[in-house]
């Protein structure tokens, strides 16, 4: 842990607040975070706890600039530069997701038509690796979180839960990034496998990552925490 | 000179002297740009639209009292269209009419170049029902102009695609679009494209009228002149297995002709002047 | 990384009624960017001034060569124009029946652009025909067939072929799937978003349906009554919009 925090920092969030103004419903405020403050080092795993409501959610969405910041900095080390997302333009976010950033959601996006292997293989692509590369690495990939291999040319629109949430795990793991947001990745997967994503974080932590994650499950939680970062719900304003 | 031009009854060449000067202002700037489709003020004639409107103009434009001129129509000198406007310009103008290729000065064509070559002192006029070759797949004027002034001209292609995607080969057999001088994309009226390598670098100055669309445009002398094809689809002209049933030629446009009721097919000259003039030198050699 | 067109305080009028007012933005190479807004907001006003169609009444657009000269499309000339529509853009119209030109073969219709482009030989540009109608899943044996006969899926499948034939580096797509079944729709997307990345194409496409630019567009852009309410990236927009009219949009269609 000490050694974690003497290696440097990766992301900074500085009196972040969001709220969301509803205009449909005459204008309703809900203020979910507020002055939030948070370091997070390369190497470490940060895990969010607190109750549901607590905008533990709401928290990675808003670094992911899947939300905009209503107030306060998300700064992250991009290139070795710092780089305010709640004041970057699109195109530096798109950048910062594309390299720096990744975010593994709860649910699998399913794309029509598109085959498992290429929902995982698409990243890595898009990093510039050549497809029958990017294919391999993502086969690999797949195998390993045991997805059978009879569905990598299937659409995942049919699959269980379990297995849609390994395709997304493969497709969010797969191109190694510095900082790595998880929202509860694992809570539709069997013990075996969440051993296997265990091991994937920490893989990610010793290459250097910091990863930021929600794990409701405690054992899981647990096994992959370095930290805790505590959070509760704010009074509706 | 015939006797029944009366030049009290018409101004010479029936149309009136203005006309003229405006028709022939349009030819010397058809002559300056080859290939571009000169707009001008196409008159009313006494003949119907796709009888020749166009190229009687620009024959009476042209014609001079010492000129000498040849009509033909298909080929043929003595179809009904050929007569009748041979017989009006010995009529309006007093002009000299022949058959002779070589003889005349002035030769006005429909569908046909003379199979005996052209010389530098010989003006031929065509008549042209449609002067704008992108017309079937463009039927916007302002469209077709704006491609001209552009050569943009990648659609005409798409015509001659299509033939070989139907037929196998590019089946466009008359009036097939020529490039004049590398710039205008042009309709050299519908001559079978067997006339076609006659347009290049012909020593007679060439003339176009479009009566109708109230379109001229030129040819001049030694210009270059190619037909449009494909790389593997080279531009072919058409040939024939039989030779001229009357003057044996092997080197002529032929046309089949139907000889009586039983369905005898024989195939002769289109041009009746070359196909004479061979039988004439044939016999007279004969003799000799 | 360097835009590829600018767009600056672009207004178009139609007389005394806005079009559209007052557009920034900039277009990457590579990105897919989708207008999005009702019938009537001035999308396809926005997208007909940016491709030069419509003259700007006020504003500017810069487009970034590829022979890396910025021009001014406001200042450019009609031969300048069709040069870049025939040689560096496309376009993909909402009927298809606008798009293609349907008194010649589904051939003639791929190959046209490349024989525009001085393509000569009769061979290659069947075989580049052939390829192309099947990346776009039409059967290559109905190469010489007239696209009449073809249903408004394949249309516009064989639209988008004969679009990208030439592999522009810009195209502009106005409602491509609008008009057609759910589940062609889908055949359509599927297909633009893999050869858009395929080919690495930079795309502006309106659309009314915030599905197809969540689906394709990493940047969107909001009108409403020729007025740009919100733009940015397209999953912040869906997920987190600001503006009420946005707000409005997105409770009314996210509803599954």
């Amino acid at each position: 842990m000490t050694a974690a925090i003497a290696s440097p920092a990766m992301l900074e969030l500085r009196g972040l607040a969001k709220s969301f103004e509803l205009h449909q419903q005459r204008d309703t405020r809900l203020d979910v975070l507020d002055d939030i403050d948070l370091t997070l080092h390369a190497g470490e795993c940060v895990v969010l706890s607190g109750p549901s409501g607590a905008g533990k959610s709401t928290l990675l969405r808003v670094i992911y600039a899947n939300y905009r910041t209503s107030r306060g900095a998300v700064r992250v080390r991009h290139d070795g530069n710092w780089l305010d997302l709640a004041e970057a333009t699109p195109h530096q976010v798109l950048d910062v997701r594309r390299r720096t950033l990744g975010y593994v959601s709860q649910f699998l996006r399913v794309i029509p038509r598109v085959p498992a292997l290429d929902i995982v293989a698409e990243p890595l692509i898009g990093a510039g690796v050549s497809v029958e590369d990017a294919r391999q690495q993502a086969s690999a990939l797949l195998h390993r979180l045991n997805v059978p291999e009879r569905l990598w040319p299937l659409p995942p629109g049919t699959f269980s839960g379990g297995e849609q949430q390994r395709v997304n795990i493969a497709r969010g793991l797969i191109v190694p990034r510095p900082l790595l947001l998880l929202d509860e990745p694992t809570a539709s997967l069997d013990a075996g496998n969440r051993q296997v994503v265990a091991q994937l974080l920490e893989e990610a932590r010793n290459a250097g990552s910091a990863v930021l994650g929600i794990f409701h499950d405690e054992d899981m939680r647990d096994r992959v925490a370095t930290r805790l970062f505590p959070m509760r719900p704010m009074a509706l304003a | 000179m015939s006797s029944t031009y009366n030049s009290n009854a018409y101004n010479f060449g029936f149309l009136d002297e203005n006309t003229k000067r405006m028709l022939r202002r349009a030819l010397l700037k058809a002559v300056a740009i080859p290939g571009y489709q000169v707009p001008f003020g196409s008159r009313e004639m006494p003949l119907p639209y796709g009888w020749g409107t166009g190229g009687i103009q620009v024959t009476a434009a042209l014609l001079g009292p010492n000129d000498v001129l040849k009509v033909i129509d298909q080929g043929a000198d003595d179809t009904t269209n050929a007569v009748n406007i041979r017989r009006f310009f010995g009529r309006v103008a007093g002009v000299a009419t022949t058959e002779r290729t070589a003889d005349a000065s002035v030769i006005q064509t429909r569908h046909r170049i003379p199979e005996t070559p052209l010389r530098e002192d010989q003006l031929l006029v065509f008549q042209v029902p449609e002067p704008e070759p992108l017309r079937t797949l463009e039927p916007r004027e302002a469209e077709t102009r704006t491609m001209h002034a552009l050569a943009d001209y990648g659609l005409m292609h798409v015509k001659l695609y299509e033939d070989i995607a139907q037929y196998g080969h590019i089946a466009t057999s008359y009036d097939y679009p020529v490039m004049v001088d590398g710039r205008f994309l042009t309709s050299p009226s519908p001559i079978p494209k067997f006339d076609n390598p006659k347009l290049d670098r012909s020593p007679a100055l060439m003339l176009f009228g479009a009566g109708r669309e109230k379109r001229l445009y030129a040819i001049p002398p030694y210009t270059r002149v190619e037909s449009l094809a494909f790389d593997d689809h080279p531009f072919e002209i058409q040939r024939w297995e039989h030779r001229c049933a009357i003057c044996n030629a092997g080197d002529s446009y032929l046309d089949e002709v139907v000889v009586d009721d039983r369905g005898t097919r024989m195939f002769v000259c289109s041009d009746t002047d070359y196909c004479s003039q061979r039988s004439d030198n044939a016999a007279t050699e004969e003799a000799a | 990384m360097s835009a590829l067109l600018q767009v600056r305080g672009l207004s178009h009028h139609y007389g005394r009624r806005i079009g559209c007012e007052n557009v920034s933005f900039d277009l990457h190479p590579g990105e897919l960017l989708c207008i999005v807004g009702e019938s009537g907001s001035g999308k396809s006003t926005l997208l007909n001034t940016v491709a030069a169609q419509l003259t700007p009444t006020a504003g500017a657009v810069h487009y970034h060569q590829k022979n890396g000269d910025w021009l001014d499309l406001g200042a450019l000339s009609e031969a300048d124009r069709r040069r870049l529509a025939r040689e560096e853009w496309g376009f993909v119209t909402q009927n298809p029946r606008d798009g293609l030109r349907l008194n010649v073969s589904a051939g003639a219709n791929v190959a046209e652009r490349l024989m525009a482009l001085g393509q000569r030989d009769y061979g290659r540009l069947r075989d580049i025909a052939r390829g192309w109608l099947e990346r776009v899943e039409i059967d290559p044996a109905r190469i010489d067939d007239a696209p009449t006969g073809f249903s408004g899926g394949m249309q516009q499948r064989l639209q988008i072929a004969r679009t990208l034939v030439t592999q522009p580096r810009l195209v502009f797509m106005d409602e491509p799937t609008a008009g057609l079944d759910v589940s062609v729709q889908a055949r359509i997307l599927d297909l633009l978003r893999r050869l858009v990345n395929e080919l690495g194409l930079a795309a502006i496409m309106v659309t009314h349906d915030l599905a197809v630019a969540r689906l394709l567009a990493a940047r969107t852009i909001v009108m409403q009554g020729g007025h740009v309410v919100e733009s940015g990236l397209t999953d912040q927009i869906l997920d987190d919009p600001q503006h009420a009219y946005t707000q409005l949009l997105v409770s009314s269609v996210l509803t599954t």
